[in-house]
């Protein structure tokens, strides 16, 4: 596919890859202590990569100001992951390397990550441990006082790090408590309960935001020398997905319309082992950590009628044979077993399921069974190990793991895509960095588990504090005041959108059209996309925005807090998002990670099956034609984006069929 | 199943606020009870009504964005859960609820159910943090911890910060809050060296937020959804005592 923009520029440093960091780290720009002070930054978001990128600026001596749209920033989304972080310490000697968590990472993300930031990402993700263990997070530790380790999906070591089931919220806390070091000594100052409306740009560099105070309304313009969006991922465009109910993808979609390019939006990830929807009242869907799976069996009933069986409930899991028992992924890929990835993973559930052998009442959910962990360890064992997590899940569905398989089904969880971001960080928009989920750089297009935490925390800990002075060593300090007429502007168009929602008072609740485009693009660029599919997704998308413009009722005013419009808000940026996503994902003609287009897949026909090498219906890559990012620069309203494309060079990795046989 | 909900509306931290009744019709007994609430909000937006403000995020529990009381208990009656782990199922067909917000002097109304619940924040940067630049630790097993102290200290840490240990206290007292904190650094060698500085500043913070004192009824422990022992309100004691006599005697 050829891109009709320009060629974007990675910044990646010449060089061994091993090499580049520290070479890169040595030929940036530094700026003394005494001139850091007059520097200001602005950091949108305040989770992992947010929270740890506005403390550790603030701890360099920068003036930062930190805002985030939660009645605190220790309840930022990161809070709920839970399984683990990923580090390359080799503590439990079992053969890792900075190389390996490199390697594993790129060939998990389906080599369509870049090579150069995906090795730095192994490199500082054993300061990351170090780090937290210093500010007092309380990971798990054995009898001798060192730290455990527990193994993850797409690995054949055991690297990650964790606390109990709640490891990010634990690793939040430690961010937030940094954060509220600084903010006590003056450096950070702290909006909470604050929305960011639009990007302001000056002479094109980005030198700061339009924001709504969501409890008094209050709409206010903030400049500075630079900003950092670091504001998550998009997974919400689905409705349904295992994000907080707050996520969304305003900022950066505003950062887009401003001319920010948007990296791979058609990589999501559907993350296998969630529990499954039960009616259409539902807000959200509940994870269950991917660490379950090291001691979890993942099945589904050999034969059609004992599930339907199970549907019916004329059968209970334990009435199923040993024998009439498919184990699908210790099948399929008998060499990582129930630890596959998460795009694989669920791409098995879905197939088991699609064949009519789901056990859910609705068809869509497999089994998840701890019988044998539970015989072969004891139940205390395994309480210890998941313990909170076996009760949150028996508080939702109502049924004991201990004694009956957990359901389970694949849900969305993470995004792998975001804004274009160079080797420093930095969009094309010059003094834009984006952070954390909210970049597309580290991921590819599958995560591997317990490897957002380490981005986020190794984004803000170490990348930014090191590179951000490339970008303000340039630039004079202060100079951008709030009566520019670049902030009038901006706030003009800010104001009239937010009158334009509450003066629609149309019929239907803006939760009912989320409802509507999250169900069209679960349907048609969910865990599996075809070309007609997507096709007709972006012909209905624009007469969903067309309704939701003439037809959306937004109750109450704008000076105060209004929880539907700031609803309405997201919701109108997601239908526009929606759009964008279906795009790549049609641009796309190939199959990689969590992007599976149906037309790409392996066949019998394919010598890597017919050698045993991989299975038929794994996703098929295209590197003669899509070894590339495609990153889309606005067009505006209606009119199809332009697209960029960023070529990875692969120096250090060969290109392979990703196998987990 | 079909219930009645007695509800507090205030439009703002000035309004006086009062209880209203809605009918809420037809609810799934699956449904959780914000998804209860999402369902009142929707028919009352549809009848051209406003929508009940109340504080959410997650909605698995950890965030510690919820907080209501639902017939006078904050979160549940049920050990152990957020409000939004709450179920419907756990109710009866009939049934009338009564949902309030957070009461506090140091939590006032923002609106409806929604609360300020800053005063958190502002007691953990008085000293609720270890003092450690990024970039400036030594390898992570370098120190080992005794499994038992970290153990302890992941278990205080568990608190979400949500605020229900006040709402449940007559006396609003912050105690439970500041005592996980504190024990949670106070128990690792890493807690140490700030430890005396840390609980004089945050239990002076907490006073001056005009959070009550702790009179021993335990209502925090009973109600606090990450099940947090009233046994770190003791050693937060202990040690806040030990830290005002050595700022005393020096």
């Amino acid at each position: 596919m050829a891109s009709n923009g320009s060629p974007l520029h990675s910044a990646v440093p010449s060089g061994p890859l091993a090499d580049k960091w520290t070479k890169h780290k040595n030929e940036s720009k530094l700026i003394n202590p005494a001139n850091k002070r007059k520097y200001s930054v602005i950091v949108v978001g305040s989770g992992l990569a947010g929270g740890s990128a506005a403390a550790t600026l603030s701890e360099l001596g920068y003036q930062v100001k930190c805002f985030c749209y939660q009645d605190s920033p220790r309840r930022a989304h990161s809070i709920a992951a839970q399984g683990g972080i990923n580090a390359a310490k080799n503590y439990q000697n079992d053969g890792d390397s900075v190389y390996r968590l490199f390697y594993d990472t790129i060939k998990g993300g389906d080599f369509r990550a870049r090579e150069a930031n995906v090795y730095r990402l192994a490199e500082v993700s054993a300061n990351i441990i170090d780090q937290c263990v210093a500010q007092g997070v309380p990971f798990a530790r054995e009898y001798g006082g060192l730290l455990d380790n527990r193994s993850f999906g797409g690995a054949q070591v055991s690297r990650t790090f964790y606390a109990a089931g709640q490891t990010g919220q634990q690793l939040l806390i430690g961010c937030y408590q940094a954060l509220s070091k600084e903010i006590a000594r003056g450096g950070v100052k702290m909006y909470s309960r604050t929305e960011m409306l639009d990007l302001v740009l000056v002479d094109g560099h980005a030198k700061g935001i339009i924001v709504r105070d969501l409890v008094t309304g209050e709409i206010s313009r903030h400049a500075a020398d630079c900003v950092i969006l670091a504001t998550g991922g998009y997974g919400n465009v689905f409705y349904l997905s295992t994000n907080a109910m707050g996520c969304n993808v305003m900022a950066a979609f505003r950062a887009h319309k401003r001319g920010a390019y948007f990296a791979n939006p058609c990589y999501t990830q559907i993350h296998p082992t969630c529990i499954p929807v039960s009616g259409d009242y539902q807000s959200k869907l509940t994870l269950m950590s991917e660490s379950l799976r090291n001691d979890g069996r993942v099945w589904a009933p050999k034969k059609k009628e004992d599930a339907e069986a199970i549907r019916t409930g004329r059968k209970i899991a334990a009435d199923i044979a040993e024998d009439d028992r498919d184990y699908f992924l210790e099948r399929k890929y008998p060499s990582f077993g129930n630890l596959a990835p998460r795009d694989v993973s669920s791409r098995s559930a879905k197939e088991a399921c699609d064949e009519g052998r789901g056990v859910a009442p609705t068809g869509l959910g497999v089994y998840l069974d701890f019988r044998d962990a539970i015989q072969r360890l004891g139940r205390n064992t395994i309480e210890a190990r998941y313990g909170n997590l076996f009760q949150m899940y028996e508080k939702i569905a109502g049924t004991d793991p201990y004694t009956s398989p957990m359901m389970i089904y694949p849900a969305v969880h993470y995004t792998m895509g975001g804004l274009w971001v160079d080797y420093n960080l930095m969009s094309n928009i010059p003094g834009l960095h984006v952070l954390g989920e909210a970049n597309f750089s580290d991921h590819g297009a599958n995560r591997l588990g317990a490897s957002a935490l380490m981005q986020g925390l190794a984004d803000g800990y170490f990348v930014i504090p090191a590179t951000l002075p490339n970008y303000l060593a340039g630039q004079k300090p202060g100079t951008v005041k709030t009566d520019d007429p670049a902030f009038a502007e901006a706030e003009e168009a800010a104001r009239a959108r937010i009158h334009q929602l509450l003066s629609v008072n149309g019929k239907r609740t803006v939760d009912s059209f989320h409802r509507e485009l999250g169900m069209l693009v679960w349907d048609k660029c969910g865990m599996a996309r075809n070309e007609p599919g997507l096709k007709e997704a972006l012909a209905r998308i624009p007469a969903i925005r067309e309704e939701f413009w003439s037809n959306v009722r937004v109750p109450g005013e704008g000076a105060n807090l209004n929880a539907e419009l700031e609803k309405a808000g997201r919701v109108a940026d997601f239908i526009d998002f929606a759009e964008l996503m279906c795009h790549d994902a049609l641009n796309r003609e190939e199959s990689c990670g969590g992007h599976f287009r149906e037309e790409y897949q392996f066949t019998e026909a394919d010598d890597d099956v017919k050698s045993g090498y991989t299975n038929p219906g794994e996703a098929k890559r295209r590197d003669d034609a899509f070894c590339h990012v495609s990153a889309w620069e606005s067009a505006g309203p209606g009119n199809t984006p332009i697209l960029h494309i960023e070529p990875l060079a692969f120096e250090a990795v060969k290109l392979s069929v990703r196998s987990y046989k | 199943m079909n219930l009645t909900l007695k509800v507090w509306r205030q439009k703002n931290a000035t309004d006086h606020g009062r209880i209203e009744t809605y009918e809420a019709r037809s609810i799934p007994a699956e449904a959780s009870f914000l998804e209860m609430l999402d369902i009142v909000n929707e028919r009352l937006i549809e009848g051209g009504g406003e929508p009940i403000h109340f504080d959410h995020d997650c909605r698995e529990g950890i965030c510690g964005m919820c907080s209501l009381t639902i017939n006078g208990v904050p979160h549940s009656k049920e050990r152990g859960i957020t409000t939004c782990q709450v179920h419907m199922r756990k109710f009866r067909d009939g049934d009338t609820i009564w949902i309030e917000p957070f009461r506090a002097r140091a939590f006032p109304v923002v609106r409806d159910l929604v609360v300020d619940r800053t005063a958190f924040d502002r007691i953990v940067a008085a000293g609720g943090f270890i003092s450690v630049r990024t970039g400036s630790a030594q390898d992570a097993n370098a120190l080992p911890v005794p499994k038992d102290d970290a153990d302890a200290s992941f278990a205080a840490a568990a608190c979400i910060g949500c605020g229900a240990c006040v709402a449940a206290c007559k006396n609003a007292s912050a105690m439970l809050f500041v005592g996980a904190k504190a024990a949670h650094l106070n128990l690792l060698p890493q807690g140490k060296p700030e430890q005396d500085k840390r609980v004089l500043a945050m239990v002076r913070q907490m006073d001056a937020e005009g959070f009550g004192g702790c009179t021993n009824q335990y209502e925090c422990e009973a109600v606090c959804p990450k099940e947090i022992s009233a046994d770190v309100i003791a050693k937060l004691n202990r040690d806040y005592t030990a830290a005002a006599v050595k700022e005393a005697v020096c």
